[in-house]
Order: C-alpha cells, then structure tokens, then sequence
C-alpha cells in the first residue's frame, strides 16, 4: 500500500514538486493549518450564529481546561467507558472464543451478533433507564450494548480461521485440543481480535457519548447539551473538538500498538 | 444457520409470555404490532421523512466518498493526508456533533441528512481507496497501451477491478448510515422514527417499539443484503485480478 | 558418499529383502474419495524399503500429496490400509515426522521455538528442547537466526526451519511433500545435496513426494510413480544413481540422464491418455 499505486501513474505528470515539500509530514500538517484556516474563516463571516470561529473555540477549550471543567467531565464520562469496554473486552473476546470453536455455539451465536451488528441498536438506548435508571450502570449498558457486537464478531473470526496448515501441522506434531487452542489458535487470532477490540473502543465511545446525550446529562455529554442551551457556541463546539480529539488518539495509539504487535507476524506463513 | 434465529425468538417469546422482563412482551405480540403499525399513517409519515433523509445522505456519501476513495488511491500525497482526516473522523463518536448540526441546522431534514452523511462517508471513502490502490498495474498499462483516454480508463478498467471493495464499503456504509439516521433523530426527537421511538419507550408501548426496531431492521439488512448480493457476483474475478 | 548401483550404505540400510523386520511402510490398495465424488486415488499399493528414501512422482492431481497424508494420518482413506511397522495407521503419530510443501511455520514464533515444537507438544522441559532446537538449527544450516522469525527469512530458509523442526523429533520415518517446490532452482539443487548429506548421518526411512523428475532420480533410492487421477502405481522403480562422483558430473552422468528419459516416458504415456 506504500508502495504508491501505479493507477497513480495516470495522473498527469507535470510539476512534480521537490521532495522535501511534499513529504507526508509536511502535507498533513499543512492541511491541518488549511482546515483550522478555513474554519477561522467560517466562524469569522459568519456562517451562521452558531458557529463560532477557531480562535473563539480554541479559547473556549483552552479556558474550561484550566478551570477544571474538562477534567471533571472526562472523569464522569471515564467510568461508564472504561467499565463498560472491560466488560465487553472480557467476556466480547470469550463469547468469540466460544463460537469460534464450538459449531453449537456458532450456529446460536452468530445470526444473533450479525442481527445486533447491523441493527441501529443505538434506539434501545433510551429503554435503558426503564431496567437501570439513570445512573453508572446504565451508561456501562449503553457503552456494552453498543461495542459487543463488533467485539464478538471479530473475535470470532480471529478464532474461526485459523490457516489450515497450520491446524494440519499441529495435528501432525501431535497436539492435544487444549494445546492447538492455547498454542495455535488463539495465536494465530489475536490479530483480528485486537482490531475487534480497537473498533469496541470507538464504539465504545459512541455508547458513552449517547447515553448521555439521552439518558443522564453527566460528563462531557451533558457539556455539549448545556452549552447549546445556553447558546454559549464556542464552549458547545471546543467540547465536541475535545471528545473527537481524545477518541482519535486513542483509538490512534490502539492502531500503532496492533501494527507494533501483530503486523509483520499476521501474514500467514 | 439462520434458524438459529427462531430459537431467539421462541426464547423471546417464552420470556416475555412469564413477564420475566418488563421491556420484552411476547414475540407475538410484536408481531402482531408490526402488522398494525405498519400501515398506520403515523408510521408511513415517519417512515417517509426518515427515508429521504437516507437515501439523500447516502447518495451524498457516495458521491463524496467514491470519488475521495479514487483520489485517495490514486494519489499517494493525497493518500496520506486525506487519510489522516478520514481515519480521524471514522473513529470519532460522531454522536457527539450532532447537537452542533442541530443548533446549526435546525431540528429538520438537513441536519439528519448530514447525519447520514457523516456516518457513512468515511468508511466509504477508505474501502474505495483500497480498491483502487489494488488495481493491478498490468490492468493499467494495458489499458494505456491500448490509448484509453482518463475517462474510459476510469470508468472502465479502475472502477471495476475496484468493485468488490467499493461495494464491500457500500455496504458498510449503508449500515452506519442508517444508524445515523436512527441516532439523528433520536436526538432531535421530534420528527421520524426517532420520535416515534421516544413515544413508545414514553408510553411504554413495547410491543410496537420492538416492532419499529424489527423494521428498521429488516431494512438494513435487506439493503446490505442487495449489496452484498452484487458483490457475490462480483467477487469471481476478485481472487484473479 | 559412496553409492553403487543397486545397494544403499546409509547405516541401518540394509538390502530390503535381507531385512527381516520388513518394509517401515507398507500401502496397500489405498482408496480416497473427496466429498463432491472426485476419486482422488484408485487404488494404491507400494512398499517402503526400511532406511531408504522413496520418492512419490506423478502428474498434478495424481494424488501423491494426499498418500503422502494419509500415510501420516492426516487424512482418512476411504478403503485400503496403512502399515507402518506391520501397525496399521490410525493417525498421526510420534514415528512419523511431516515436512510440509508451505513450511506451516508459526509466524509469532521464533526460529527456535519453531524448531522445538514438537517437542514442545510432547511436554519435554525448555531448557532440553531448546538444546536439541538448536542442534538442528546448526545441522540445517541456519545458525545464528535462531531468534529470527519466519517473516525475517527467505523461502529457502524457511522451508529449512520446517525441515528441523521434523527431525527434532527424531521420528524413524521422515514425509515431506514437495518441500523443495517453493525455492529458487538454484537453491534446490543444493538443498538436495545437502539433505542427503544430512540424511547420511541419520538413520531415517523418507518418503519424498516431488514433481520433479530430475529430484526423484537424484535422491532416491526408489521411485515409484503414480497415473493421473484416480492415482494408481503405474511403477516402482530403483534407480540406483553411482552418487560416488561430485554432484555435477552425476547429474550429466548417462546412467543419471538415462533415469530421467525413462521416467519422463512413463509419465508422458499417462499424459496424453
């Protein structure tokens, strides 16, 4: 994929650029500048009375930073996330484990995650408060509802396809089924299973962020919803800038940690 | 392996015939529920509203995301860094800024249709890039040899070998945007689905919410069940290109 | 290694009639039928002579890879038996060892590990496998990648790793499907060079399936060769290559060439049916 395409070969070759300038560095940065630009700009005109501008917004973030606002809305919006994904790490990766090796399983299991996979499972959220109230467990619910069923899925293929000639040299070399399970084939998955668990994450966050835009105004949900109704734009727009920020990384570093680990070993050999 | 599913349902059924939880009434009674509610008037109004939305932010998201895929692959420079952004806003809780399109847009069609937009284009734009980054070269120079001008080599040769991961995306892309549809409307509650959504679990109308969520079902999967139908009968020349 | 027409000189070797504890292996009237009715064998029977290398040749799909796994109880036949040491075969087994055409290397593993994991299986302690792995790391040639792993390697190597990790075991009989099919020509030669140096030393019966016409001369002791699908012995015949010279004047030495004309007719004969 680095490589460059040769499909990029039918692009018109004039002014190719010195090196230097276009090294991907230097682009992305650039483009970042553009973008943040092109909102100044936006915000200055303005679009509209609601949007505020980059500077505005920055301002805004860099000022509930310092007062401790953002800190105690994360810490709130932290609990429910990081429980909630433990939960649906945990028992997600079993429940694919399971199903991966056990035909039964598999046949009861799959229609069932692939239904919940494509559903907007998103509309049960609000029937969450009828069981669990308004409270902690709710939003673990609302963050487990939405991140299990790509974790499962994934897991359940990492477990599900294990290269036949790898499971044909186990079997030659005359391994138990605990030690093909323990040493083949969950090896040989865990690459699929981390992907699962780094897109849980960003689900995850989606679970958080609605179950507090709908069930309990807490965390950074609850800033979003009570600068909008106090029509304070640039606070509104520098918490929503803050979660997609923090979620990106996140799920960035979650990216580099599975290239770092799983990449050169995933090609089959 | 789909019957799997009528042992789900008949649990379901027994589950809520002993009223062991509140939300879940009988699966026949949901049945029931689909049948009336369907073609009543509040649900066709609703349904309507939610499906322009749809299909207008998804023909949106094609047409942006198709044709930033074949940028992307086409290019390396713009590879990198429309990626960058791409892989930014794919992993994003989205969610979160729909409350500014609604102080921006207002509470109606448009803010859902960029709702719709916002969810599906991305992962649209990135399985076209990898598509178009596949295409065998050979099917490239080939097609130059031969004097294919841009366009025909485009439309012709590029898009086609690139057409089981566009679809794949398509596909995926169709499932999100219908869980920005929902998600959409479920903040703004007051139009679609979304708000008849809020009036059942309000009035605890179980039965037709479950019934409501069956459809919408039903319809993702019938839509990705059409694309993935296409990329069946695409996927023949996928392993050879 | 000095070789004369007929009569082999590894140790333990003797002239397979003289031995009385008979062939290592013995087919007989092997059947396998895929799901689908496709008859992938119709019928196979040879014998192993103890101690020497057996080549299996034949046309693509004639089913020499499928007798070479259901030899090592890989797959099921569908009539017909196994014997390996008059003890008909019920699946894999510690007397048998299998080298397979794609390596089957763990790609998160180490060289090392690889290389021990048949021991591994077996329970034997770290410390002692690890000692036998890089024995035979040394004897295959790749000393100091022992902390490699497979995507560091070249095919070559790699197929050397799966080769030392089916000795470790130390199985009296060694199977090994096309295991020179995905390396360089030039480096083929030489890894058949090296393997039958490498087999000198040990006391191994091995049954080498290749499609190579010029390998199955070169390293075997007897070729037998199977019809196109359903696969059937068409014949088993002993080459007996005078291995006293250096390996390029055999492979140009008439009795060599002479070999190779014979087999090549046999199978062309099936070819065009």
């Amino acid at each position: 994929m680095e490589a460059g395409s040769a499909v990029g070969s039918v692009r018109i070759r004039a002014g190719r650029a010195a090196a230097g300038l276009t090294s991907p560095w230097v682009l992305k940065s650039a483009s970042i500048l553009f973008v943040l630009g092109l909102w100044q700009w936006a915000g200055t005109v303005p679009v509209s009375i609601a949007f505020p501008s980059c500077t505005e917004t920055l301002a805004a973030l860099w000022d509930m930073l310092v007062d401790g606002t953002l800190a105690s809305a994360y810490a709130e919006t932290a609990g429910p996330l990081i429980v909630g994904i433990l939960l649906t790490g945990v028992g997600g990766v079993l429940a694919g484990l399971v199903m991966g090796l056990s035909r039964r399983a598999e046949w009861l299991g799959l229609p069932l995650f692939i239904v919940l996979q494509a559903s907007p499972s998103a509309a049960i959220v609000p029937l969450i408060t009828f069981i669990y109230g308004i409270g902690f467990t709710a939003k673990v619910f609302a963050v487990v509802l939405l991140s299990a069923p790509v974790i499962v899925l994934n897991s359940y293929r990492g477990i599900a396809n294990t290269p036949r000639s790898l499971l044909e040299m186990s079997s030659a070399f005359l391994a138990s089924r605990w030690q093909r399970i323990w040493k083949v084939v969950i090896p040989a998955g865990s690459g699929l299973i981390f992907a699962g668990l780094r897109l849980g994450v960003a689900q995850g966050f989606t679970g958080a962020i609605l179950a507090e835009l709908i069930i309990t105004p807490t965390g950074v949900g609850d800033l979003i919803t009570y600068y909008r109704s106090v029509a304070d734009y640039p606070a509104m727009f520098a918490s929503i800038l803050s979660i997609i920020v923090v979620a990106s990384v996140s799920v960035t570093l979650l990216q580099r940690a599975e290239q770092r680990l799983f990449r050169p070993e995933m090609r089959a050999l | 392996m789909a019957f799997s599913l009528l042992v789900w349902f008949a649990l379901w059924e027994v589950v809520g015939r002993l009223d062991l939880v509140s939300l879940l009434p009988p699966f026949t009674d949901v049945l029931a529920a689909l049948v009336e509610v369907v073609p009543s008037p509040t649900f066709v109004d609703a349904a309507w509203i939610t499906l322009q939305a749809f299909v207008i932010g998804m023909g949106l998201s094609f047409a942006v995301g198709i044709g930033v895929g074949i940028l992307m692959g086409t290019s390396r420079a713009v590879g990198s860094v429309m990626g960058m952004w791409v892989n930014i806003f794919e992993s994003s809780p989205l969610t979160a800024v729909v409350p500014a399109l609604m102080a921006l847009l207002g509470f109606g069609l448009p803010t859902m249709i960029v709702t719709v937009f916002l969810f599906s284009v991305w992962v649209i734009a990135l399985d076209t890039q990898v598509g178009v980054e596949r295409v065998n070269p050979s099917l490239v120079e080939m097609g130059r040899s031969f004097g294919a001008t841009k366009r025909v080599l485009y439309s012709r040769i590029i898009l086609l070998a690139a057409l089981p991961e566009l679809l794949a995306g398509i596909r995926l892309g169709l499932i999100r945007g219908l869980k920005g549809v929902v998600i959409g409307q479920l903040l703004i509650a007051v139009v679609g689905v979304g708000y008849l959504f809020e009036l059942y679990s309000r009035s605890f109308l179980m039965p037709e919410f479950w019934a409501l969520l069956i459809v919408l079902f039903g319809f993702a999967f019938l839509a990705a069940e059409v694309v993935a139908y296409f990329e069946r009968k695409v996927s023949f020349y996928a392993s050879s290109r | 290694m000095t070789r004369s027409a007929s009569i082999t000189s590894r140790p333990g070797a003797g002239d397979s009639t003289q031995d009385a504890r008979g062939p290592a292996v013995r087919v007989v009237d092997l059947t396998k039928d895929f799901p689908g009715g496709v008859r992938a064998l119709g019928g196979v029977t040879f014998d192993v002579p103890r101690g020497e290398l057996t080549c299996i040749i034949g046309p693509s799909g004639c089913g020499k890879t499928t007798t070479l796994k259901i030899i090592a109880g890989l797959v099921e036949a569908t009539s017909g038996r196994v014997e390996v040491d008059g003890t008909p075969v019920t699946g894999p087994g510690p007397d048998r060892a299998f080298v397979f055409q794609d390596f089957a290397l763990m790609p998160w593993a180490t060289v090392l590990r690889n290389v021990a994991f048949g021991l591994e299986l077996r329970g034997v302690p770290r410390r002692e496998r690890e000692e036998t792995a890089r024995e035979y790391v040394e004897k295959v040639g790749l000393t100091g990648f022992e902390d490699a792993y497979p995507h560091q390697l070249s095919g070559g190597m790699r197929q050397r790793v799966g080769l030392a990790r089916a000795l470790a075991v130390d199985a009296e009989i060694l199977l090994m499907d096309e295991p020179f099919a995905s390396v360089d020509e030039q480096i083929r030669r030489k890894f058949q060079e090296d393997l039958l140096r490498l087999l000198s030393h040990e006391e191994k019966t091995v049954i080498f399936v290749t499609h190579s016409i010029e390998e199955a001369v070169y390293v075997s002791d007897q070729v037998v060769i199977l019809t196109r699908g359903p696969g059937r012995v068409s014949k088993a015949v002993r080459p007996g290559v005078d291995r006293s010279g250096d390996s390029d004047s055999i492979r140009r030495s008439e009795a060599y060439l002479d070999w190779v004309e014979r087999i090549w007719g046999e199978l062309q004969g099936y070819l065009e049916k």
